[in-house]
């Protein structure tokens, strides 16, 4: 079904960036301008989402050329689900933002960069054209480069170096999969891509088009061997902005390996032994790097190396039940991560360090913010029946289901272990330990705070929380909604249908 | 021609990955510079090269007829060009303030240990 709604949550964003460049400098105004934006994004994200639970499958072809020939969005539920996400994360770290980021960085364009940030985002879940799909990741990086660097403390330039290296080469290397594949095919229409790569004889240099795009995206979503780079880069810009790199940006790499390991390379069996084992040699690494990190948010960042591994692997074991663990165990980071990244900025206002041997005693002076981030943290390690735990059921299930793939459930149990350990040693370490005797007259910055601040930052965090609450108590919802994408994801004729506007014989 | 071109984008792949293997941030730059450059001529040369046809429609004709050369290549190196122009003019200043804040050009001493922020 054409519609032209689809584009409104990406012009949404790049309105309210261009109006907030107008308020340069007028801090106030910028920040109602953004928190206004991005409850009525979020608003329009929800809409979307309706429209395409209801028609399986909005398109809307750019200036009336027919696909393949001109660049098509399509908003299916897997794209809409992901823009909610985005719209609810965004929400949640805007407002923290306004309180959490200084009037120093505000002045220097926080918040247009954080806008053109979601509409690359947006603009990449909605795209159905792998090209765009590359000048919309150029969108996201550029803005994560400024945001990242902002600022320009000597940390931040530092980590700043290592991200913009190697997101540049991930660019390449995507650029250089894209001309193979237009090479190969003569088109860029993802759903054209999808029958025209079927056709192809040539199985050996489809299979290295492949690995460049996993390449590619790999170094994005920080994958094992080029993960590097997220861990000595993430924990150095404030928290807000952690948040949502750690929240959406590495998701977004996995988002366009689903897209495109569905659509155009369906994974045969040495395509899905790599993904395997990348996964769990990134569920492994990602763990033992967590538990020698005495720095929260650098432990934090080898989490979100962790428990990528659980999405890769979930993609290469390729069943139905597996891609549906996928969904929902990506539902779940995304909420999960961003309030990870808010709740230790908010730690880090109270003591003003993210050493864990400096800190201590929090739950004796805050016994209620405690226990609302030890239901972040807990939902992580995935107790049940918090949120964590259901998506690893159909990933343990399917793993064990499916041959060959016993050394990923081994690492996918390992991992949760870990990660199980690394929580509990660290809520030891900075809640219930005494305050260390020499950290006794660090000020608190928290608590002199008016109350009308310290509600910002806790507000976000609350309704993060309550969302992952949902995910965990309401999990039927959202398995109705994660095998239904796994369904799409598996069949794409109805995707291809949707896009081309004809019936699909498929070869 | 083809035959150039590929040696041509061979030779600019291999330098630009060695010269990111280096230590030098300058030469980091040039590296990743000249790797956009191989990926945008990969692009040409994969969209195929037909010679002395451009896609334009003759005077009193109303669409394009006979061989002609592909457009959208060009259309995409395009976009690739001023894509990576803007990245690298970022990564040059992002250098920039590099050498004023640490006073070094080599890479090995960026890694400050694990401070708190």
């Amino acid at each position: 079904m054409t519609d032209n709604y689809i584009i409104l949550p990406i012009i949404a964003h790049l309105a309210i960036a261009v109006l907030l460049i107008f308020f340069w400098r007028k801090v106030q105004i910028q920040r109602y301008i953004s928190v206004l934006g991005s409850l009525l994004v979020l608003g329009l994200s929800i809409g979307l989402f309706i429209k395409t639970w209801h028609a399986g499958y909005l398109t809307m072809q750019a200036g009336n050329w027919q696909a393949p020939f001109g660049i098509t969005f399509v908003s299916d539920v897997f794209s809409s689900t992901m823009v909610l996400l985005a719209g609810i994360a965004g929400l949640a770290v805007c407002i923290f933002s306004t309180v959490g980021i200084s009037r120093h960085r505000i002045q220097y364009g926080y918040f247009p960069i954080f806008h053109f940030l979601l509409l690359g985002l947006n603009g990449a879940f909605l795209t159905g054209d792998i090209f765009n799909l590359y000048v919309w990741f150029e969108v996201i990086i550029i803005s994560s480069f400024v945001l990242m660097t902002l600022g320009g403390k000597k940390p931040q330039i530092e980590g700043g170096i290592k991200y913009v290296t190697l997101n540049l080469l991930a660019s390449v290397m995507f650029l250089t999969a894209v001309a193979i594949l237009y090479g190969l095919t003569g088109s860029l229409n993802m759903a054209d891509l999808s029958l025209k790569m079927a056709e192809i004889d040539n199985r050996g240099l489809v299979n290295v088009t492949g690995l460049l795009f996993f390449l590619g995206f790999g170094i994005k979503s920080a994958v094992f061997p080029l993960y590097f780079w997220l861990p000595s880069s993430y924990h150095t810009p404030p928290s807000a902005i952690a948040a949502i790199f750690g929240g959406l940006l590495t998701k977004v790499g996995v988002y366009a390996l689903l897209r495109v390991f569905t659509l155009i390379f369906i994974p045969d069996e040495f395509t899905s032994t790599v993904l395997m084992a990348v996964a769990t040699l990134t569920l492994l690494t990602g763990a033992f790097g967590a538990v020698i990190k005495r720095n929260m948010r650098m432990m934090f960042s080898y989490l979100i190396v962790c428990h990528i591994g659980y999405l890769i692997g979930g993609l290469g074991m390729y069943t139905p039940l597996a891609l549906a663990g996928v969904i929902f165990y990506l539902i779940h980071d995304i909420i999960v991560k961003t309030n990870l990244f808010l709740v230790s900025g908010i730690i880090y206002k109270i003591r003003g360090t993210m050493n864990m041997d400096k800190l201590g005693g929090l739950y004796a002076d805050y016994p209620k913010l405690s226990f609302l981030m030890a239901i972040v943290f807990f939902s992580l390690v995935g107790i049940p029946p918090l949120s964590g735990f259901w998506p690893k059921i159909y990933l343990f299930r399917e793993g064990l289901a499916t041959p060959h793939a016993w050394y990923l459930v081994v690492a996918m149990i390992i991992a949760s272990f870990v990660t199980l350990y690394v929580i509990a040693k660290m809520w030891a370490d900075v809640f219930w330990k005494d305050k260390p005797a020499e950290e006794a007259n660090v000020e608190d910055d928290f608590a002199p705070m008016k109350r009308y601040h310290r509600a910002l930052l806790v507000v976000p965090v609350i309704m993060l929380a309550i969302i992952s609450l949902y995910v965990g108590f309401c999990a039927e919802h959202i398995a109705t909604l994660s095998q239904r994408i796994a369904a799409d994801l598996k069949d794409t004729a109805p995707y291809i249908k949707a896009v081309l506007g004809r019936e699909i014989v498929k070869p | 021609m083809e035959l150039l071109l590929i040696i041509l984008i061979g030779i600019l792949y291999a330098t630009g990955i060695y010269m990111m293997l280096r230590r030098s941030m300058v030469k980091l730059l040039i590296g990743l510079i000249l790797l956009g450059n191989g990926a945008n001529m990969l692009i040409f040369l994969l969209g195929g090269i037909t010679k002395g046809k451009p896609p334009i429609i003759g005077e009193g004709e109303k669409i394009l007829s006979g061989l002609y050369a592909d457009p959208i290549p060009q259309s995409l190196i395009l976009t690739a060009i001023v894509i990576s122009f803007g990245l690298q003019s970022f990564a040059i200043v992002l250098l920039k303030r590099v050498y004023v804040l640490i006073q070094t050009d080599d890479l090995n001493d960026l890694n400050t240990p694990d401070t708190d922020i």
